[in-house]
């Protein structure tokens, strides 16, 4: 049996400890977060210490025809990690270590392994930060969130991972190593493929080192609440504080359906004769902190909204804590919880909370919807329950629809989430048959046996 | 249906999980093993292939369900709100039924649930240590041998007499307050009746009259954590009837996991057991660690006074998150005149021990272990605090390999001992 021979083989170059085989660990690797997913044990998961070991678990790969799917911490969204053809799970959860921050030119060179707050606790005592903060900062890693691109809570004003990445060591298909990017602010050699692997869903390389930027972390903060009884002032809100050139840092929304369930589960002391709720932290120098935040006040006085400023930092935690409560609250209310990922132009924000809000009406489903609103980006959440199956079928249909919808109104199948095996159906809407006829060529070009991580993103046939 | 009736019980708690991955962030051994199956996610999905029939009950999955410290930090993180110690008992409840227990913790469980035959064993046990074990220094041994106890272990002595042998059954004070039960859990009964005269003390110091019932013996959480929940329900059984029979205020521990049993097992194993359920739930509602009893006396600090002393805190996990009981113990700790408390980083990560968790596995144990000790090192105290005898034996355990100079009491210890001082 090639399987059998091929974790002989794996055995021999990793040591025993970093193959397991057992079938009770490999139960525990046939899932991701994604919901309504199918599961699929793998072969084997290989634990690689170093860059040698990832190249040979790809030869292995190779020889004995076996996929690899590369796996951080498991958190993403989209299907990405699970091993929907059986073969080798790559976990990366070992090669997990800070090798470099280097505070004079901003930058930090780290293995794959590394979960994002760890990271973040390591530059803070130089006064630094990495800003792209998934919702699963304290457990996603460094290399899952590059190869997702993921963004956060920040995005609006600094941008998603793909910002922040400027030199990648990654292992081919073929085994070979290359090293793209650096630490230099311009690097304009060649194509750019450093930005090629970061969010490629580990479909056309194993990212094996990453260097990243790191910007001074601002000097003040201003943290505000601001409440709406109709959502479309909610929505309208949000375009005018854009369109006062104002760029909070984060400009989050809860809809009424979350904000109610927040206040059932987790009493924040929201107020819940809202339609919807905005958060706002604008940061930076203490002067424009001030102004930004005066601005803020004023367009949501026009937009017939309140607003609650947070005094000290206990009462910002608390509006953090509200947020934060968003996804937690929505989980505890029905057992399956469908988070999507739909985004659209800012200015069109309004138009897109509407349509959800309409989706869920005719389909009959609990949705709650609160996101990135500053960034276009909402999630729209669905709650379900996965044991009835006639509710599901509407959950796919309205899912459909939704997506249908953003990219009507010229938005994105997604933000931040990938598109792994949930919405690759849906490529073709977006970018159209000769669009994704170019993924597939690229796939092809870097992985012609498509071993790193089929069917994900593109099938090749 | 309770969760010692198998894995059913607990489907809609397994269904909650939405793999959401953010128990990762907490569990401290995934964070020592940084492999799926050790974090509560792992753990689910294959309490979820049992139900389904996927996995058989083999002793791989028993490993992999050994691989918890219950110490509910996922618990208390987890979105959905996902009860998984739950999960997890059931889940070793059902394997265990299936499986039976192994040899070593059947004997010892056997010897555990027979309160007379345990007492007398101990008792022998304490003339003949000596034999097995060796003297580290006062206070400390090591094993000799493998006995079934991990040789690199450093364990208290077993106690000459047991606590509840030195002293009467009934302490009356004059024009007293309130009137306790005192339910002393076997480390305290054997190997720290230090803690136990503490606890007396400080009570009686505060006008309590305080019952220390003759008859009773382990509270079970062992056994239970273990999965061998029918000899857990017998001995749950005698509690309740020894308990609700005595009439107290309030019924006292010293131990969160002994506290947890009474409080959150006790009810659930006897749910269904008639003449039981009600009382079991009455003697729960009188459950109070030392502690939150002190503090709803009130406790009166004028009493006490301490050296200049620097003390940081450990907060026990069943304690804690398992009983709610955060504030009270800093906030006695901190009205002592005298003492300056300088809390650890992260007071309430698990210190490793998890009962017999720290001698199945005890590599794993102690490198959790390594984490609170620097954590301590770093607050610069010169006595750790707590509120279980376990965590003080582990603490203990770790403080004498590192040949650090810190000291480990129960907080009634603190009390106790600052109460002389005066
Ligand atoms: C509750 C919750 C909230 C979330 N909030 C956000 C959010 O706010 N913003 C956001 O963007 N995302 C969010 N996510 C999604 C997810 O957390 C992120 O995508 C995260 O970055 C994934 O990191 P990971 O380490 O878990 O990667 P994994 O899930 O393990 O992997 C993700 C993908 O990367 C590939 N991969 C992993 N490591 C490598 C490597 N070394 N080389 C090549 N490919 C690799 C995998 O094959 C897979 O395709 C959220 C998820 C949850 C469950
Ligand atoms: S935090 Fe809770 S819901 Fe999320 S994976 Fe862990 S147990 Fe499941
Ligand atoms: S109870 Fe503690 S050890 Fe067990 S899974 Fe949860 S966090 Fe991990």
């Amino acid at each position: 049996m090639s399987v059998a021979q091929a974790i002989e083989a794996l055995r021999r170059e990793l040591g025993k400890e970093n193959v397991i085989t057992a079938t009770e660990d490999l139960f525990c690797y046939s899932y991701d977060a994604t919901a309504d997913l199918p599961e699929q044990k793998p072969d084997v998961v290989v634990t690689p210490e170093n860059v040698d070991q990832v190249v040979k678990v790809v030869k292995i790969a190779r020889q004995y025809r076996l996929p690899i799917y590369p796996r951080g911490s498991g958190t993403n969204l989209s299907g990405g990690t699970v091993p929907i053809k059986g073969g080798i799970v790559l976990s990366t959860l070992k090669m997990n270590r800070i090798l470099e921050i280097d505070p004079s030119n901003l930058t930090a060179t780290v293995q794959p392994g590394v979960i994002i707050q760890d990271l973040n606790n390591a530059v803070a005592p130089y006064g630094l930060i990495y800003p792209p903060d998934p919702g699963t900062v304290a457990t996603a890693t460094m290399g899952g969130s590059v190869a997702e691109c993921s963004g956060g809570l920040r995005g609006l004003k600094y941008g998603v991972t793909r910002h922040y990445v400027m030199g990648l060591e990654v292992v081919l298909a073929d085994g070979e190593v290359i090293r793209y990017g650096g630490k230099t602010v311009k690097n304009v050699t060649g194509y750019d493929l450093v930005r090629l692997f970061t969010g490629s869903e580990g479909t056309l390389g194993i990212i094996t080192e990453i260097i990243v930027r790191l910007i001074p972390a601002p000097q003040a903060r201003e943290t505000m609440l601001a409440g709406f009884s109709r959502l479309a002032d909610a929505g309208n809100a949000v375009a005018d504080i854009i369109g006062q050139k104002v760029i909070p840092a984060t400009l989050e929304i809860m809809d009424r359906v979350t904000v109610e369930t927040v206040e059932n589960f987790a009493h924040v002391g929201l107020p819940t004769d809202v339609a919807a709720i905005l958060l706002i932290e604008v940061d930076g120098i203490p002067e424009v902190v001030k102004s930004e935040a005066a601005a803020v006040r004023q367009v949501i006085a026009k937009n017939s909204g309140w607003i609650k400023t947070a005094e000290n930092d206990e009462e910002r935690e608390k509006l953090w804590s509200a947020r934060r409560a968003a996804l937690p609250a929505l989980a505890q209310r029905k057992p399956t919880t469908i988070l999507e990922d739909a985004t659209v132009p800012r200015s069109k924000i309004t138009d897109m909370l509407l349509v959800v809000e309409d989706i869920g009406k005719r389909y009959n489903l609990v949705i709650g919807t609160f996101g990135h609103a500053g960034d276009g980006n909402l999630h729209p959440t669905i709650l379900a329950d996965a044991r009835n199956e006639e509710e599901m079928e509407r959950v796919r249909a309205a899912v459909e629809e939704i997506f249908r919808a953003a990219l009507s109104l010229g938005g994105t199948l997604s933000g931040e989430h990938g598109i792994g095996i949930a919405k690759k159906q849906f490529l073709p809407w977006e970018m159209g048959n000769s669009g994704v006829q170019v993924l597939k060529k690229i796939k092809q070009a870097l992985d012609p046996d498509n071993l790193l991580n089929p069917g994900k993103i593109v099938d090749l046939t | 249906m309770s969760i010692f009736d198998g894995l059913a019980a607990v489907e809609e708690e397994i269904l909650k999980c939405m793999k959401c991955g953010n128990c990762q962030a907490v569990c401290p051994l995934y964070q020592e093993s940084r492999r799926e199956p050790a974090v509560a996610r792992g753990k689910i999905r294959l309490a979820a292939a049992i139900l389904e029939g996927k996995l058989e009950p083999t002793d791989g999955l028993a490993e992999r369900f050994d691989l918890c410290l219950t110490c509910l930090a996922c618990v208390a993180s987890c979105p959905s709100g996902v009860k998984v110690d739950r999960i997890i008992l059931a889940a070793r409840t059902a394997l265990t039924q299936k499986k039976g227990l192994p040899f070593i913790k059947k004997a010892v469980f056997t010897g555990l649930s027979r309160p007379r035959l345990f007492d007398l064993g101990v008792k022998t046990a304490a003339r003949l240590q000596g034999l097995l074990f060796k003297n580290i220094e006062p206070g400390k041994m090591q094993p000799r041998f493998p006995i079934g106890l991990e040789l690199r272990r450093i364990v208290p002595p077993l106690a000459p007499v047991p606590f509840r042998d030195q002293v009467a059954e009934k302490h009356a004070v004059e024009r007293p307050v309130a009137t306790v039960a005192f339910f002393t859990g076997c480390m305290t009964n054997y190997l720290y009746p230090e803690i136990g005269l503490a606890a007396l003390r400080v009570l009686k110091a505060h006008g309590v009259d305080v019952i220390i019932p003759r008859l009773q013996h382990c509270c079970g959480a062992p056994i239970l954590y273990s999965g061998a929940a029918d000899m857990a329900l017998k001995m749950a059984r005698s509690h309740v009837d020894l308990f609700s029979s005595i009439q107290a205020d309030a019924i006292i521990t010293v131990c969160g996991t002994c506290g947890k049993a009474f409080k959150h097992l006790y009810p659930e194993l006897l749910e269904d057991v008639p003449g039981y359920s009600e009382r079991a739930r009455e003697v729960a509602a009188k459950i109070l660690d030392i502690t939150q009893f002190l503090h709803k006396l009130p406790f009166n600090p004028e009493l006490f006074r301490a050296p200049e002393l620097a003390v940081t805190y450990h907060q026990p996990c069943h304690l804690g998150r398992g009983l709610g009981v955060v504030q009270e113990p800093l906030s006695i700790i901190r009205s002592i005149p005298g003492v300056n408390y300088l809390p650890l980083m992260e007071p309430a990560r698990c210190c490793g021990n998890a009962g017999s968790f720290s001698l199945t596995h005890y590599d794993l144990s102690y490198q959790i272990l390594t984490r609170k000790l620097k954590d301590i090192e770093d607050t610069g105290a010169q006595l750790v605090v707590t509120g279980c005898p376990a965590c003080r034996m582990h603490l203990t355990d770790g403080l004498v390999k590192k040949q650090m100079p810190q000291k480990v009491v129960h907080t009634v210890e603190l009390l106790a001992s600052s109460l002389e001082e005066k």
